[in-house]
Formats: structure tokens, C-alpha cells, sequence
């Protein structure tokens, strides 16, 4: 067995997959250590991806040549674009996968990469020579064999001291069935870094077969033929229906006669749970007043019949799981096969963490996926290829691909942990790019392959469609530079106003009521659907973006002001405690960063650029 | 509060004066106090110290002391005020001492200001509204200011801040989870209205009078043909020879301003070139036509031509000027009759001028808007226009960002380094 490598990756969940992923694909030689090689790419919890926020995530880890997209269309039984009805912007692909299909589509597309070595086992420490403590030299298994390497990224999961928790129940794990990590977190607690714990939680899973479902509101598959992942033309899986249910006043007073024996309730779990994904005795709690809450009855797999109720994750006594169960429409006989649960880990405060997820006061120690407070498998997946691009380029003294938070949600992310750090397990949200109108899920591609390409992360297969794509943009591009008149608009039967003049047909594009199709009807070329509307799109949008441009013009200036991760905040005066706190925790890279700490005033960066610009002149002045 | 550098600067007049204030602000003020005075007096109470070189022990001075430990300071900061004998050399004698503390250093301009800023003592309306107050010449500008640095304003701007953030909620949840099946609202109506609402308020704010025309006065403006007495109305108006005055119609060939305060109100008196079509003298012409751009800037326009044959004014009033001698123009009851040689009606005038332009000032209870807080609420105000205009979720989020951004640097939140050197470059130093 070969026992060195350049990279070696902790966790096989959509972290660790893609870390190993991207690296192996940029040339490096890596290991992928996970403790049980057939649960590699497993979904620990509801068989979708994507959605609002996070389906722009998967579209960017694609625009990287990321594994979970198409993973993704290999398995999806269901595709629905969410907020369909709104702004392109905020649309958000999201798909039901078959968890087998899932996960064997992982296990292929990352058998495929030459230098990527799987390993089973335990990864029980970090492993460091004497002479240097904070230079991570590789992994102690838990068979005392030592991996060699330059740098380690931990992509654990929830399995960092994981507990489960289930009515009065204990369970020491990561997931119902498999080991906890409690070697390497102890080792962690014992290095100093800002550890914490956090919960999540799952909800039962039903046997379909008992449900009667004749009862129920169906939910098709979407009729178009979008895919997750550009590299998928067409969908290839069987398409299966969703159903919905909902709790009701019944519901509702089981869950109140269990809460005293629920370990939230109980204050057993101190961990904080996610404010967007509640547990149903968390909403009971708190909006009791509501009559129901929509549960929808997604099914795990084509040849499972296993469903996962979407919408009552729960730790409540399984009895009382039972009986809640049965209570809906549709559930009367219905059984449940494994039951629902909480989890509490432990997570690293991420603003350890510089913008490639490297640990600071560590030298090749990086940390990807829920292990940063986060929950998801969009968001680990993302921060999996970040952590394994900020290696790579460390290793190959390149730089990092440049993403910020104008380009990418991938940015927004990483910027938002290592900065504000978490309260409650951080989940995507359209809402937190500020320059959302620009990071479409339609457009991850134009916006992040070519940077892709240049850091070397993009396979021969899909640099070549994406060259081609770029030619054929460029083409419709300059096609839609050409100007026509609005009088010729009226004849084509397009309503647009007489006195509007003559314009591109970009520029025709920000009214609402001209559509690209319209525009191009008299053309004998045809162009590619995506490309069409992603340009339409483009169009649509471009007044807002200029109005941006100046804001965005602005930031990166204060990009360019350099601030040491050394920098000694309590010297700066004018700042106040909490703010030097702050700054001291995150310890941003530039002054733009330092700007978008919660609680920075402007005259505490004005204080803080002066303090930056004397250090400077002290290190010119010193050498 | 974790400041490196202690400040201190004369805060009071050019010396000599009877006394002198001396403030240091900062960390080691306390600690120099102690040096120079030998003791720390109890906080918030005068006291009598006798003031000592730290190297040499010789006395400096006996200053009354006052000791404010921060945070609830000016400042912010922990603060010392020395009130010195104002002599130049004894003042010169305590600053020396005081800078020969390490991290002790005078203050740049507007230092304490910029302090009280930083640790959120006040925001930036507030610090221009102590910039004004300071500034402050008549009673109105002083009202005024006292109303800004009072916060006044800041608060109202706070609470359409809380307004927009709510807007922008219901906007976000619509476009995060409306699609989970968990967001059961009306929010498009509640979001419409909301933005008509705020922008109402803001329009109505917007009507505030100019905080300029307090601070430079507003233009009264004098005008006529050639030889109407124009000249003399405005020496007699401002108390002295201001304007030249001859028979010789056409002396004043270019404007003349000249500010006065009257009943508390700042006033900027303009004489102007008479009016006349016959004119070959070029210079002449170029005045005439300057006369007519004054007219038009006019805030109170002071007719002294024939009745009725003024410019289309909203506020003229007509003067029957030369009152005294014949050749005056006979103007009806309503005009203001004047001779400006014998001074009779000059005073009647004056307050009637005065009453008139109380009216168009910011009343008393009300602020006054500048120049840089129009901008930002004509941003936020044409942002919630393009709010109710727009059927997209998206860009209805983005333009209530916007007004976000707007209010933010209103109020210091958010904003660029040079506008703040610009607000801070108005103080002197030592405040
Ligand atoms: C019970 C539960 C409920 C959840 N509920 C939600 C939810 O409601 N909504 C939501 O968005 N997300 C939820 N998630 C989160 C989602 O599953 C995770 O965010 C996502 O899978 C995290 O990916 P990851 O790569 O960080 O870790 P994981 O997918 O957990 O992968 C961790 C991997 O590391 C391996 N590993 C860990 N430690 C070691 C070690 N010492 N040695 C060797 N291998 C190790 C494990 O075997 C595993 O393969 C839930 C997860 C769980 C477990």
C-alpha cells in the first residue's frame, strides 16, 4: 500500500469527496480516508439536492468540474425548479436522488481519477514530527499505520464527537448505525482551536408500501428537460412523484404530550440547531398557533420503498413518532422502519479559518464541509472544493482561483464563516448574496470556468464542450450587439413604445415584455435553449448590474489594503472591545473584509487603515 | 475602551484669555493627571490642583480639574479637562508637559469628534449638527443645529432604517421560502404599501427647507431701474456705506452682497445694477444681466421700480423708495414707503424683511436638511419609487438594498473615507 501522498482527505461524505476530487484532478497525489468504503458518497439525511441557494451551489461546484452535479442528474428520480414563477436570479434547481444511484455515481467519477486513492479506516490523529508541532506532516489510522503527507483536509461530518439522541435514547455515532470520531476530536479539543458543539436532525423514514396514497396531493417532476449538471444533456432516470401531507391539531397535541420527554426540551442537546430547518416539536414550540405545516413524502430510491417524510425531523420517543405519524392524511397504517433523531457534533468556530479553509496557526491543516458549522450537502460539497483547490495551489504555489462574493455563492460562503463565524449550522440563502442579480444558476459556468480551467480543476472532457460554448456565446453575443428600431419591433408584432428609439437588441432585452426568441424569430441560425436564456437573462438585468458596478469598483479597491493576520487590534485606537474582539477572531485579509464584520463602523476602518498604512511604513522604513 | 494614543489640545479661544481649557482623551489621560496634579480628583466635580512638571517638579500652574472616566464621556473615552490661567506661556509650559508622556500626542482636527464617532457616541448627522452648532452665528442657525446634534434627525432616519429592514425581510422570505411550502403571507400588498408608506415620509422630509440658506442667509435681493435709490436703501438697511452712492445713474455696475443678521436670522443683502435697455456701456450690460440672475436666485425680491412692473416674484415686496422727495414714485398702500435719507421706514422695513424670511426658514422645531443628507434621501426616496413600479421580487429586493445603503450613509454606516475627512475637516482643533 502506498502510505504517501501530497494530500490526504478525512471523510467520504460531499466534503471530503470533492476535496479529494479536485485535487486528484488538478495532478496531486491523494488519499481519501473514510471509515467504511461503501458508505462513500452516502446522503445522510433527505435524498434531494439542491434548491434555493444551494442548487446555485451545485450548479458552481459543476462550473468546477465538481462531482456532485452530476452525480446529481445520475440519480435524480425528481427535478422541480423552485421559485419558477420569480426572477431568474432566485430560481433554484433542486432534484430527488435514488441514494443508491448517488452514491454508486460518486464512487465511479472519483474511481475514475488515476491518483486518487481510496483508504478504509479510521483516521484517529493528525500525525506531526517533533521538530515542527504546527506543520501537519499526516494521518495516524487507527491501526497505528502512519500516512504521510503535506497537508491534511478534514471533512468529518457530524462525526467530530458525534452523539445521537432520540427520546430518552443515547447513541454514540456520526449517523444511526456507524462510529463516532472521538480519537481525532479529542485530539483537536486538545490543540486549542475553537471548538463547539451544534445539532441538526433527521425525521423517520416510512415504509411507502403502508401508505395510502390515494389520499394524497401529488407533485410531478418538472416537464422541462433542465439537468443539474452541464455535462448531463438529458435526464436518464426514471421519473417518480412526490406527494403531500400535513400535520394537523392532532398532530400537533402528540407532539406536546412528548415534549417533556424530547431531549431538546429536556436540555440534553446543547448544541444549536438550524433556525431554517426546524425540528417539528421546535415548530410546535414556536408557532403553535399555526393549524399545519406541509409535510412532503419524498421517495428515497426506485427500487426502495422507504420515504422521507420532509418537514418533521425529530429526536421525540419513538412511540410518540409513531402515533404523530399516523395522525396525517394518507398515514393511518402507516409504519415506520427506521426512526428519526438528533445529532450532536462538534464543529471548529470557521473563523480559524483563512479564505482557502486553511486553520490559521497550522501549517497544511485545512477543514471542509459540517465540521465548519455548517449543514448541507451543497454547502460541504463547496467548501470540499475550495479546501482541495487551497491545498493544491498552496502545494503547487499557485494561486487560488480568484472567487469573491460578487462572482460566486461559493464566496459568499466561505467570506460569511470565516468572518462572522456561526451561531446556528449555516445554510445557503439567496438572500445572502448582496450581487445575487448577477450569480445565476444559469450562468455558474460563464462566471467560474474559465477561472476553473486556468487553476487546472477542469478535465479534458468539459474543457473542450466549454470552448465550444464560448465560441457560440461570443457569436450570439455579437449578434445581440446589432441595433434595431422600435417601429421595426411593432411590425414583428413585439409591444414595446413607439418614441423608445433604436437600440441593441441587448438593450431591448430589460424590457420585461421582449423575450430573446422574439427577437432572433427572423434569424436562420438556432442557437442552443441555455444559451439563449442565459443571455436573455444577462439582458434583463444589465441596468441593475451597471448601477452595481460602482459599489463593486469600491470593494475591490479596499481589497487591494493588505491587513496582517498578525495584526494586533487591541493597539489600534478607536476601536471598541467587541469590535477588536472581532477582528482579532475572524482576522480578515483585507480591509474590504474588515468591513463586512458585523459591528465595523466606517471611522473603525478609517482607524484601521491608518494603523495598516503605518505598519507598513514601519516594515519599508525597517528593511 | 482600547486606545492607543491619548490626545489633548487647547479646546478653548487663541490665548490670552482668562482662562484656558486643556482636554486630554485616552487611555493614559487619567495616568497623566496623576503625574502632573499628584492626585486623580473624585469624577464629575471641580477641583483645585496645583500642576507640576513631572521632571522637574516645578509648578506650572493652579488649574481647576474635572475628571470624566469613559465610557459616558464626550468622547467615549476616559477625559480630563484642565482649566488653565489663559496665558500664552503657561499654556505653552502644560502642553509641553503633557506630550512628554509616552502616547500622549495633540490632537489632529476634529479628533474628539471623530472619537465621540467612532465609539458611537454620536452618528454623523449629529457630528454636523456640532460642526453647525459651533459654527453658529444667529439664533436660528443655532436652533437648528441643536436640533441635529440632538439626534433628532438621526432617530427619524433610524426609524426608516427599522422600516426598510422590515421590508426587506418580507421581500427575502418571499424569495427564500415562500417555495418551501412554509410562508403562507400576503406579503406583496404589505410590501407595496410599505414602500409608498416610507417613501412618503421621506418625500415629506425631503420639503424641508435647505440648511444652507440658514447657514449663508437667505438672498434679499434689491431691484430697480438706474438712480431709484437702490444704493442708499442698502447702506441704510445694513447700517453703513456699503454700496457707492452717486446721482450718476449706472455707479453700481456689479453686485453687491453684504450679510447681516437680522432678528436672528442670517440675511444676505445684494444690490444690483440697474435695469435699464438703453445701456452702450458693455461692463454696464454684463451688470444688468448679472442683475437679472439675481433676481431669479432671489429669496425676497425688494422692488423699487414702478408698481407692478417687477419680475414674476413669489416673494417681492415693493418699495416706494426716496420718500422724501418728490420725485418719489407714487406706489398704492401696500408698498413699503422708505426714505432711506432720513432713515424713516428703514427699521419698519427691516422687520418686515425679517418676518417674511421666518417663513421661509425651517421653523423652529424642525431641521434643516444639507446638501449631503438630500442626496442620500433623494437615492432612497427614487429607489422606493422604482419599488412600487416593479412586479419582480428581485428587483424589488435590490432596490430596498439600495435605500439600505442610502440611510446607511446617511448616518455613518456605510460610506466612503473621503466623506468623512470632509465632515471632519470642518472642526477646529480641540473639539
Ligand atoms: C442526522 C442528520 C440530519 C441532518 N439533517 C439535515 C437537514 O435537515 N438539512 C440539511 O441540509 N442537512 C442535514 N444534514 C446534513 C448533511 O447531511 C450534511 O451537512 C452533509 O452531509 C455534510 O457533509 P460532510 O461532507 O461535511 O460530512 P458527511 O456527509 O457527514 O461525511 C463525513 C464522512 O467522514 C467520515 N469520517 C468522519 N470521521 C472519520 C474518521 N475519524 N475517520 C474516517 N472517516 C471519518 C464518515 O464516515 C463520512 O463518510 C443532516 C445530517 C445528519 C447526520
Amino acid at each position: 500500500m502506498t502510505t504517501d501522498f501530497d494530500i490526504i482527505v478525512v471523510g467520504g461524505g460531499h466534503a471530503g469527496t470533492e476535496a479529494a476530487a479536485v485535487a486528484a484532478r488538478i495532478g496531486l497525489r491523494v488519499a481519501l480516508v473514510s471509515f467504511d468504503k461503501n458508505m462513500i458518497g452516502a446522503m445522510s439525511c433527505n435524498p434531494a439536492i439542491g434548491g434555493l441557494g444551494k442548487g446555485h451551489l451545485v450548479r458552481e461546484v459543476d462550473a468546477f468540474d465538481g462531482l456532485i452535479g452530476r452525480a446529481s442528474d445520475d440519480a435524480a428520480v425528481h427535478y422541480r425548479m423552485l421559485n419558477a414563477s420569480k426572477g431568474a436570479a432566485v430560481q433554484g434547481p433542486r432534484i430527488q436522488a435514488d441514494r443508491k444511484l448517488f452514491k454508486a455515481s460518486i464512487q465511479t467519477q472519483l474511481g475514475s481519477l488515476a491518483n486518487l486513492h481510496i483508504i478504509e479506516g479510521e483516521a484517529a490523529a493528525l500525525h506531526f514530527l517533533p521538530n515542527a508541532p504546527t506543520r501537519v506532516a499526516g494521518l495516524v489510522l487507527g491501526d497505528d499505520i502512519i500516512l504521510t503527507s503535506v497537508a491534511v483536509v478534514l471533512a468529518t461530518g457530524t462525526f467530530l464527537g458525534g452523539k445521537l439522541f432520540r427520546g430518552e435514547e443515547r447513541l454514540v455515532g456520526g449517523r444511526v448505525g456507524e462510529a463516532s470520531a472521538m480519537l481525532l476530536s479529542q485530539q483537536l479539543r486538545g490543540a486549542d482551536l475553537p471548538i463547539a458543539r451544534l445539532k441538526t436532525g433527521t425525521p423517520p423514514r416510512l415504509d411507502g408500501r403502508t401508505i395510502d396514497w390515494s389520499q394524497l396531493e401529488f407533485q410531478p417532476s418538472d416537464d422541462d428537460d433542465w439537468t443539474m449538471s452541464s455535462m448531463r444533456s438529458r435526464r436518464s432516470v426514471p421519473q417518480l412523484f412526490c406527494a403531500m401531507s400535513r400535520t394537523n391539531a392532532e398532530t400537533h397535541d402528540i407532539i406536546r404530550s412528548g415534549l417533556h420527554r424530547s431531549p431538546l426540551f429536556a436540555g440534553d442537546i446543547e448544541g444549536r440547531g438550524p433556525r431554517y430547518c426546524p425540528s417539528i416539536e421546535d415548530k410546535i414550540f414556536r408557532f403553535g398557533d399555526r393549524e399545519g405545516h406541509q409535510v412532503f413524502l419524498e421517495p428515497e430510491g426506485l427500487d426502495s420503498h422507504l420515504i422521507y417524510p420532509n418537514g418533521i425531523s425529530t429526536s421525540l420517543p419513538t412511540d410518540i413518532q409513531a402515533a404523530m405519524v399516523r395522525s396525517m392524511t394518507g398515514l393511518a397504517q402507516c409504519d415506520i422502519v427506521v426512526p428519526g433523531y438528533a445529532v450532536e457534533y462538534d464543529y471548529i468556530d470557521p473563523r480559524c479559518l483563512d479564505s482557502s479553509l486553511a486553520v490559521r496557526g497550522f501549517e497544511g491543516l485545512y477543514c471542509a464541509g459540517q465540521i465548519n458549522g455548517t449543514t448541507g450537502y451543497e454547502e460541504a460539497a463547496a467548501q470540499g472544493l475550495v479546501a482541495g483547490m487551497g491545498a493544491a495551489s498552496k502545494i503547487l504555489a499557485q494561486p487560488m482561483p480568484p472567487i469573491d462574493r460578487t462572482n460566486s455563492y461559493i464566496a459568499v460562503m466561505i467570506d460569511d464563516l470565516t468572518l462572522q463565524g456561526v451561531t446556528e449550522p449555516y445554510r445557503m440563502l439567496t438572500a445572502r448574496a448582496e450581487y445575487r442579480l448577477r450569480l445565476r444558476s444559469d450562468n455558474a459556468g460563464s462566471r467560474l470556468t474559465p477561472m476553473a480551467i486556468s487553476a487546472g480543476a477542469v478535465a479534458g472532457e468539459r474543457a473542450v464542450a466549454f470552448q465550444e460554448r464560448l465560441l457560440q456565446q461570443s457569436a450570439l453575443q455579437s449578434r445581440l450587439r446589432e441595433t434595431v428600431s422600435a417601429d421595426a419591433l411593432i411590425k414583428q408584432g413585439i409591444a414595446v413604445k413607439q418614441d423608445a428609439g433604436k437600440m441593441s437588441l441587448f438593450d431591448w432585452l430589460r424590457f420585461p415584455q421582449v423575450s430573446i426568441a422574439q427577437l432572433l424569430a427572423l434569424d436562420s441560425e438556432s442557437w442552443p435553449l441555455d444559451l439563449l436564456m442565459e443571455l436573455e437573462q444577462d439582458g434583463r438585468y444589465a441596468p441593475y448590474l451597471a448601477r452595481q458596478d460602482a459599489e463593486i469598483n469600491d470593494m475591490a479597491a479596499n481589497e487591494q489594503i493588505q491587513l496582517s493576520p498578525l495584526m494586533d487590534y487591541s493597539a489600534i485606537s478607536g476601536l471598541s472591545h467587541e469590535m477588536v474582539e472581532r477582528l482579532a477572531a475572524s482576522r480578515p485579509e483585507n480591509l474590504a473584509a474588515a468591513s463586512r464584520i458585523r459591528g465595523i463602523t466606517p471611522a473603525a476602518l478609517a482607524a484601521i487603515l491608518v494603523h495598516a498604512k503605518r505598519a507598513k511604513i514601519a516594515v519599508v522604513e525597517a528593511a | 475602551m482600547p486606545s492607543a494614543d491619548t490626545i489633548f489640545a487647547l479646546s478653548s479661544g487663541a490665548p490670552p484669555a482668562a482662562i484656558a481649557i486643556m482636554r486630554i482623551s485616552g487611555p493614559s489621560a487619567f495616568d497623566i493627571l496623576q503625574d502632573l496634579a499628584g492626585r486623580t480628583p473624585s469624577p464629575r466635580r471641580a477641583s483645585v490642583c496645583t500642576l507640576r512638571s513631572p521632571v522637574t517638579q516645578e509648578m506650572l500652574d493652579q488649574a481647576l480639574v474635572l475628571v470624566f472616566p469613559g465610557p459616558d464621556t464626550a468622547t467615549g473615552e476616559d477625559l480630563v479637562e484642565l482649566h488653565l490661567h489663559g496665558g500664552r506661556a503657561v499654556v505653552r509650559a502644560v502642553e509641553n508637559a503633557i506630550a512628554s508622556f509616552p502616547g500622549a500626542r495633540r490632537a489632529e482636527a476634529g479628533e474628539f469628534t471623530r472619537r465621540a464617532f467612532t465609539n458611537g457616541r454620536m452618528d454623523l448627522n449629529e457630528a454636523e449638527g456640532l460642526a453647525d452648532l459651533l459654527a453658529a452665528e444667529t439664533e436660528w442657525q443655532r436652533r437648528a443645529a441643536t436640533k441635529m446634534f440632538g439626534g433628532a434627525f438621526s432617530a427619524a432616519i433610524e426609524a426608516y432604517r427599522q422600516d426598510v429592514l422590515r421590508l426587506s425581510a418580507l421581500t427575502e422570505a418571499e424569495l427564500d421560502f415562500s417555495d418551501e411550502g412554509d410562508v403562507e403571507s400576503q406579503n406583496n400588498i404589505l410590501i407595496t404599501d410599505g414602500c409608498a408608506e416610507l417613501q412618503q415620509k421621506i418625500v415629506q422630509l425631503l420639503a424641508s427647507p435647505p440648511a444652507e440658506k440658514l447657514k449663508d442667509g437667505l438672498r434679499i435681493v434689491l431691484a430697480g431701474p438706474p438712480n431709484s435709490g437702490k444704493s442708499t436703501l442698502l447702506n441704510a438697511l445694513v447700517g453703513r456705506e456699503a454700496a457707492i452712492v452717486s446721482d450718476i445713474a449706472g455707479t453700481t455696475r456689479d453686485m453687491i452682497e453684504v450679510p447681516v443678521s437680522v432678528e436672528g436670522v442670517a440675511l444676505l443683502f445684494t444690490d444690483t445694477a440697474g435695469l435699464r435697455d438703453d445701456s452702450a456701456d458693455v461692463i454696464e450690460r454684463i451688470g444688468i444681466d448679472r442683475s437679472h440672475a439675481a433676481m431669479q436666485q432671489a429669496d425676497i425680491l425688494l422692488w423699487l421700480g414702478p408698481e407692478g412692473e417687477g419680475p414674476i416674484h413669489p416673494n417681492l415686496i415693493e418699495i416706494s423708495a426716496k420718500n422724501d422727495l418728490k420725485e418719489s414714485l407714487s406706489k398704492s398702500a401696500d408698498a413699503i414707503f422708505v426714505s432711506a435719507q432720513t432713515g424713516a421706514g428703514v427699521s419698519e422695513l427691516l422687520h418686515i424683511v425679517a418676518a417674511r424670511a421666518k417663513t421661509l426658514l425651517p421653523p423652529p422645531d424642525q431641521f434643516a436638511i444639507n446638501a449631503r443628507q438630500r442626496v442620500f434621501l433623494d437615492d432612497a426616496a427614487t429607489a422606493l419609487v422604482a419599488c412600487g413600479e416593479s412586479e419582480d421580487w428581485l428587483i424589488i429586493a435590490e432596490n430596498l438594498r439600495q435605500v439600505r445603503l442610502a440611510l446607511d450613509a446617511l448616518t455613518g454606516r456605510a460610506h466612503t473615507e473621503d466623506l468623512l475627512d470632509t465632515v471632519f475637516g470642518k472642526f477646529c482643533v480641540g473639539k
